[in-house]
């Protein structure tokens, strides 16, 4: 039992420094050679596409629900539902935004990376790419760190924009507040430092996806197996470490009054 | 020259590479033999520096290579060296003619506007169309992929080209086309080839010199013809593709 788990937090400690080494290698390869900038671009691209229909659907009706949840309560206690716009856009630009946008951006874009690399891994296409005078990460995880890092905080505005829009077709249509209260509920009270809370973490999720994605993706090993193994370890590890990491943000972000 | 001289490999407890010495002539043709899973592929993947070797020397050119550990350094390294691989490893995302012209950017000080150019000369050496070129690596068949591989090495003109298994699973007639082709480098620009193969009969066709790889070391080095005429049980073994001899007898021991 005791070495079963023990070998779990070996294997865990052990991903955990590769994963590092790799992030290390990347900051030595970023300095001292070319950007690939075409597949930074084609990257982005993919990983936007591949995301944002998902990412605005998942947002739209997070959105609706939480209005219909809020008004409902609210309107139990107060008798009217009043702040729906509040919860709703507090809510989502400060916490669902980002954890959505990661979660679906994980399971979209970061499994596809992990599958691509990690079938390049299982086909010696990685070891290819150090015979003809580049290297994976150069070639593979610098370009989709940046088009992660990117595109990311862009689709978390979208989000925003579409659970922000949700909320209001429930809270106008189903709960009868006026359009104007719902909107002035919002820009009443949320500021500059919501956004950026939002934005900070957004951002932080992108460089974890992107990290995890990219090693398990490059430390695939065991054929079109491994190649599954480590695309569901990938997603699985992101949604877990986003949950975990949106609590420890939120904690230190407050910390700081953002 | 390349001198090999006790090079040691090990996969955890798995002894692979024991103690191997080794000579590469420059300009010749160096066959490696052995059984699968002896260490071949690790072999020739210690040189590239795609594996890190345990212990033991490779001298390139007198220059020891199993210590550099810069990052630069080890590109240099690995610029002595094309490298064609057994599934040859093509770029699936890439149409074949970008894998061909792959290395040159990073490589080589060869515009990009000449690159249709190099894609369909070094096309024309393996025996292919230039109309090849437009497509994906899925739509080609084992022999044309491994032409395609080579074309790819080939762009990059390296002074030696290490084949891992160039013939395996493919037809005899295509096995015959990707011997002639190997011979045609030595000939035509002097390349330096080390061949890693089971299959016998192109061993013999283009080997200048041959190497038996037995239990993590060089058994038998030599000619074609004092492989013909050797009388180590084992080499022999191997040599006529017999089921019986020594190597079964270990194989069952174990
Ligand atoms: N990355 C690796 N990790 C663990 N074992 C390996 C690895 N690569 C090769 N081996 C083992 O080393 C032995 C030799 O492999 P290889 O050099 O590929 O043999 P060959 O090319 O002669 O068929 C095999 O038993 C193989 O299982
Ligand atoms: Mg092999």
């Amino acid at each position: 039992m005791f070495t079963a788990i023990g070998k779990v937090m070996m294997n865990w400690l052990d991903q955990t420094g590769g994963a590092a080494d790799m992030v290390r290698s990347a900051g030595f390869w970023l300095a001292r050679s070319r950007f690939e900038f075409k597949q930074f671009v084609l990257q982005s691209i993919t990983i936007g596409v591949d995301s944002f229909g998902v990412t605005a659907l998942t947002s739209l009706f997070t959105g609706m629900v939480l209005a219909l949840q809020a008004g409902n309560t609210i309107n139990n206690i107060f008798g009217d539902p009043i702040f729906v716009g509040t919860i709703v856009s507090f809510s989502l630009i400060r916490e669902l935004g980002p954890v959505l946008t990661g979660v679906v951006v994980a399971g979209r874009a970061g499994a596809a990376v992990t599958a691509h690399i990690g079938t390049m891994a299982v086909t010696e296409q990685l070891d290819a790419l150090y015979t003809l005078g580049t290297n994976p990460t150069q070639y593979l995880v610098i370009p989709r760190m940046g088009a992660f890092l990117l595109t990311m905080p862009v689709l978390t505005v979208f989000s925003n924009i579409f659970g922000v829009i949700g909320g209001y077709l429930v809270a106008v249509y189903a709960l009868g507040v006026p359009g104007e209260v719902y909107l002035s509920d919002i820009t009443t009270f949320m500021g500059a430092k919501d956004f950026m809370h939002g934005f900070i973490k957004a951002f932080i999720f992108a460089f974890m996806i992107a990290t995890v994605c990219c090693y398990k993706g490059v430390s695939t090993r065991g054929g079109a197996e491994g190649v599954g193994k480590s695309t569901t370890g990938a997603v699985v590890t992101c949604i877990v470490l986003i949950l975990v990491l949106d609590y420890f943000l939120t904690a230190i972000l407050a910390a700081f009054g953002i | 020259m390349i001198e090999i001289k006790h090079l040691k490999k090990s996969f955890g407890s798995h002894h692979v590479l024991r103690d191997v010495n080794l000579k590469i002539e420059d300009g010749k043709i160096t066959s490696i033999l052995g059984g699968s899973g002896s260490g071949k592929s690790t072999l020739i993947k210690c040189m590239m520096r795609l594996l890190d070797s345990d212990g033991g020397e490779i001298l390139v050119n007198g220059k020891d290579i199993t210590k550099v550990t810069n990052p630069f350094r080890l590109a240099a390294v690995r610029r002595h060296f094309g490298y064609l691989f057994q599934e040859g490893a093509l770029f699936d995302s890439m149409t074949v003619g970008e894998n061909v012209a792959f290395g040159l950017s990073y490589l080589t000080d060869i515009p990009k506007e000449k690159y249709p150019a190099v894609i369909k000369e070094k096309l024309a050496m393996v025996g292919l169309k230039e109309e090849v070129a437009k497509l994906n690596p899925s739509e080609l068949s084992g022999g044309m992929r491994k032409r395609v591989s080579l074309a790819r090495v080939l762009a990059i003109s390296p002074k030696c080209i290490l084949y891992d298994e160039p013939t395996t699973g493919l037809d005899p007639i295509m096995s015959d086309i990707i011997s002639d082709l190997i011979l045609e480098m030595k000939k035509k620009i002097g390349i330096t080839s080390v061949v890693i193969t089971h299959d016998m009969h192109s061993a013999f066709k283009i080997s200048d010199y041959i190497a038996f790889l037995y239990e993590g070391e060089i058994m038998l080095y030599g000619t074609p013809e004092e492989f013909r005429k050797t009388d180590n049980p084992y080499v022999r073994q191997f040599v006529d593709g017999s089921s019986h001899g020594p190597i079964q007898m270990k194989l069952m021991r174990e």
